[in-house]
């Protein structure tokens, strides 16, 4: 909508309420498999939940369908309205990140709904996680209404309303194991093209055993680590990637070495050293990747990671290739004897 | 299970602050703390440089280099040229 169709006619409140579907939680499946990605929105605009009168609240959201069912679904019992901003169907932090979610759409949104005229007070309530998007004096000097950022996470909403006050615990981001186990299937899906690729190349070049390899080294990256992410040893992503590349390299390497029948001893030792080579550094860049899915990397820290680690990533996936390449060409230039 | 990363560009004036309490309120890591009249420093070592205090401070007391700490995205931009608005995924 723009401010220009807001003009004509009474203001626009779609109707909405706490329930969630079976289409809802079918839709937040797909969101969480990474199908149709930017798919999963709302319209932008404003919606009464409930039976709201003009003394009732107003909430903000995002209009990625996860977001604003997270807020409706939170709100049970609660009369008020929900004020949804056109973040093109991205999450409430990562919008602010982007500032999609941010005081510009806010400003023209509260316009754009003409919400002056269907609450008689001033205040709206958002996310703590809209504030890096959001300038709350702005918004305020801009539109006249006044911010509160209420609790991180929507379920904490009742007992906000209810003490006009978020608890510390209510203003600290967490990422539980179940926060961190919803994010595999994106994930895995994201790399699941090169990952096959990968296992079909290695299958026909190298056999079985390495083809394997290649699904292994992604499930490490991709699925063990967000779940180990706490409890392996280092701080860094890329050095926890690089740990759980290698423990999954072993059996691969003392299997190469048991299996190769060959007398020779490059033979022998070129394929195990092949797999300590590249597992680590592959399950390390994916999990080196993972900081943006978590909730604590700085900008500053990762940067870092990328000009250490990176490197060392790209220095032992050349040499392992080289190896490879090496291993396979020998018998055809006639080095077997 | 916070184990923060200790590297950011947080700077905090507090002879700037005015004590009114929002960076507090929009800290997803209990960076800050309402200590008597001004705002103090309790725990900066977890920042994510998210930029939320910044933005949201009345008086200017807090400086940082905001960003999102997207390993993927920063790589992009790398490969890509040094385009701000290049879009993650997420």
């Amino acid at each position: 909508m723009t401010i220009t169709d807001a003009a004509i006619g009474p203001p626009l409140v779609r109707e909405t309420d706490s329930i969630l579907t079976p289409a809802n939680k079918w839709d937040h499946f797909l969101a969480r498999w990474g199908y149709n990605r930017n798919g999963h929105r709302v319209e932008a605009g404003l919606y009464a939940l409930g039976d709201p009168t003009p003394a009732s609240p107003v909430f903000v959201t995002a209009n990625y369908t996860l977001s604003f069912d997270a807020l409706r679904s939170s709100l049970e019992g609660t009369d008020g309205y929900i004020l949804v901003l056109d973040t093109e169907g991205i999450n409430v932090w990562c919008a602010a990140g982007k500032k999609t979610f941010g005081t510009e759409e806010l400003v023209h949104r509260i316009r754009a709904t003409r919400l002056e005229g269907v609450v008689e007070h001033r205040r709206l309530i958002l996310p703590q996680l809209g504030a890096p998007g959001i300038s709350g004096q702005e918004v305020k000097r801009r539109s006249g209404f006044k911010v509160d950022f209420g609790p991180v996470r929507a379920k904490d909403l009742p007992a906000y309303m209810k003490t006009g006050e978020a608890a510390p615990e209510m203003r600290q981001v967490r990422f539980d194991l179940w926060d961190r186990i919803v994010l595999i299937p994106v994930e895995l899906v994201q790399v699941l093209l090169p990952m096959l690729a990968a296992a079909i190349i290695l299958f026909f070049a190298a056999g079985p055993l390495a083809a394997v390899s290649a699904v292994v080294t992604v499930l490490a990256g991709a699925a063990l680590f967000p779940v180990l992410l706490p409890w392996i040893p280092t701080s860094a992503f890329s050095t926890k990637g690089f740990l759980l590349g290698g423990v999954a390299a072993m059996p691969f390497a003392v299997t190469a070495f048991v299996t190769n029948p060959s007398t020779l001893w490059w033979d022998r030792l070129g394929w195990p050293l092949v797999y300590v080579l590249t597992m680590p550094p592959v399950a390390a860049f994916l999990a080196l990747n993972f900081t943006g899915a978590s909730t604590f990397t700085s900008r500053s820290w990762v940067k870092r990671e990328i000009f250490t680690y990176v490197p060392i990533m790209a220095i032992m996936i050349v040499t392992g290739i080289l190896i490879v390449a090496t291993l396979l060409l020998i018998p055809f230039l006639g080095g077997t004897g | 299970m916070n184990h923060p990363l200790r590297e950011n560009t947080l700077r905090y004036d507090p002879d700037h602050c005015v004590g009114c309490g929002v960076c507090s309120a929009v800290c997803p890591h209990g960076v800050f703390s309402q200590n008597g009249r001004v705002a103090e420093l309790s725990n900066p070592e977890a920042c994510m440089e998210c930029g939320a205090c910044q933005l949201n401070c009345p008086s200017g007391a807090i400086f940082v280099d905001s960003g999102v700490g997207c390993a993927y995205l920063m790589m992009k931009q790398a490969l890509l040229g040094e385009k701000k608005t290049a879009e993650c995924s997420c």
